[in-house]
């Protein structure tokens, strides 16, 4: 697949070390993407590296991603000023099961730079918000100056999320949860045959937390993970992401649980 | 109104006891209205109480000496503040402040310990329980040290 060019028409800092930027395709054709998808982003001469997409998939006018400054090819990017021109290949892989969780309640748990891949199903939860039951984010973070979107949290909450975010440390000035995501599992009072939950984050992380959840009755079969591995070409040609059978750019980033387990399992892949 | 012993038959802590159990662990406790701001227990203080969380939130910490406190965890409603009134020496090894207004159920430890002296099987049962929640605790604890959100490469 070719690589388009994008404009970065829009530019903020998130964090020390993250920044959301908003691109425009030279072509002026909008960019329509599934929530939970990925594309393939460089700037000039720094390398390709699979960024989530952010953005809000009712708006796709402009492709929004937010990154981690984490290396050569993401500190170009971050770096990228208004009006600099990257390559955008994709969109990229298996959506969030948005659609087939219509009529549940909706758990979405997010651990640090996880929620970016999230942003969208949660943006098209909240703009369908009546097929759906009970919505709820639990996020957490390292600190309270490392989460992402805190300005969106309250009109979330306000059109029917319940938010629910906790650090791993924090001073006497935060007033939030303080422990990890698992403890807000336990306070989290589920009716679990109705519960969805779709996570994305540290894959630690995301281990304690399904199996918090299946210890709360939830089943594993309506529980989804965002998996990341060396995505190089994208489109499963190259193999660098080969997780057992499975290629995570074409066959992932999202997995049901019971299908990504096994391989998750084996400590040598 | 209902009673301190259906209260507390209602945390994950006391759920399962007998009837006749949680009346007689009733004995040892009383409701609170705790206002925001209150420091509950104080390290290396005694600690001859222990509260459970009806709603409200209450946070755990450690004093640092030159800075503001480090918030350690913060429990909330179900959950069980206090372990060292179990164990000698019977003193603190955090401070814990209520975090908002308060409704607890407090406990006088030392008749708790008491009454498990005088009651094995009541002492065996509570024992287990209290166990499990310190697991569960000491889980999440080695959770939080791995630093999952600090040490991860991501590209997302």
């Amino acid at each position: 697949m070719v690589p388009a060019s994008f404009e970065v028409v829009e530019k903020r800092q998130d964090t020390a070390d993250v920044w959301t930027l908003e691109l425009m395709a030279d072509s002026g054709e909008p960019f329509e993407f599934e929530p939970g998808q990925f594309t393939m982003l460089a700037a000039a001469g720094a390398g390709e590296v699979p960024i989530s997409i952010s953005g809000d998939p009712d708006k796709p006018e402009r492709l929004v991603h937010t990154v981690r400054a984490v290396g050569l090819a993401t500190e170009a990017i971050c770096a990228a000023e208004h009006g600099q021109v990257l390559s955008v290949r994709g969109p990229f892989g298996r959506p969030w099961p948005v659609h087939e969780a219509e009529g549940a309640d909706v758990l979405i748990a997010a651990g640090g730079i996880g929620l970016p891949p999230l942003r969208p199903a949660i943006l098209r939860l909240l703009a369908q918000r009546e097929r759906y039951g009970r919505l709820l984010l639990l996020y957490s973070g390292r600190s309270p100056d490392e989460l992402l979107f805190t300005d969106e949290f309250e009109d979330w909450s306000r059109r029917g999320f319940e938010v629910q975010v906790t650090v791993d440390a924090a001073g006497e000035d935060w007033d939030g949860h303080v422990g990890v995501v698992t403890r807000l599992v336990r306070h989290t009072k589920l009716e679990a045959g109705r519960v969805i939950a779709m996570s994305c984050g540290p894959e630690l992380m995301m281990r304690f937390l399904v199996a918090a959840l299946i210890e709360q009755g939830v089943s594993s079969d309506g529980v989804y993970i965002s998996m990341e591995r060396n995505m190089q070409c994208g489109i499963g040609r190259c193999g660098h992401c080969q997780l057992g059978p499975t290629l995570v750019c074409r066959d992932g980033p999202v997995y049901p649980w019971p299908e990504i387990n096994p391989w998750l399992a084996i400590r040598e892949l | 109104m209902r009673t301190i012993d259906e209260l507390i038959a209602d945390s994950p802590t006391f759920a399962g006891l007998e009837p006749a159990q949680l009346e007689f662990i009733a004995g040892c406790a009383r409701n609170e209205h705790v206002p925001a701001g209150t420091m509950l227990m104080r390290e290396r203080e005694p600690a001859e109480r222990f509260w459970l969380i009806r709603r409200g939130v209450v946070a755990l910490e450690l004093y640092v000496p030159g800075r503001e406190p480090l918030v350690i965890e913060t429990l909330e409603a179900g959950d069980v503040v206090g372990w060292s009134w179990l164990f000698a020496p019977y003193r603190w090894a955090l401070d814990g402040r209520t975090h908002g207004d308060c409704h607890l159920i407090a406990f006088d430890g030392v008749c708790l310990r008491g009454k498990c002296e005088s009651d094995h099987d009541l002492g065996y049962a509570l024992m287990s329980r209290f166990a499990a929640d310190i697991i569960e605790r000491l889980q999440a604890t080695r959770l939080q040290l791995a630093d999952v959100h600090g040490n991860v490469p991501t590209t997302a």
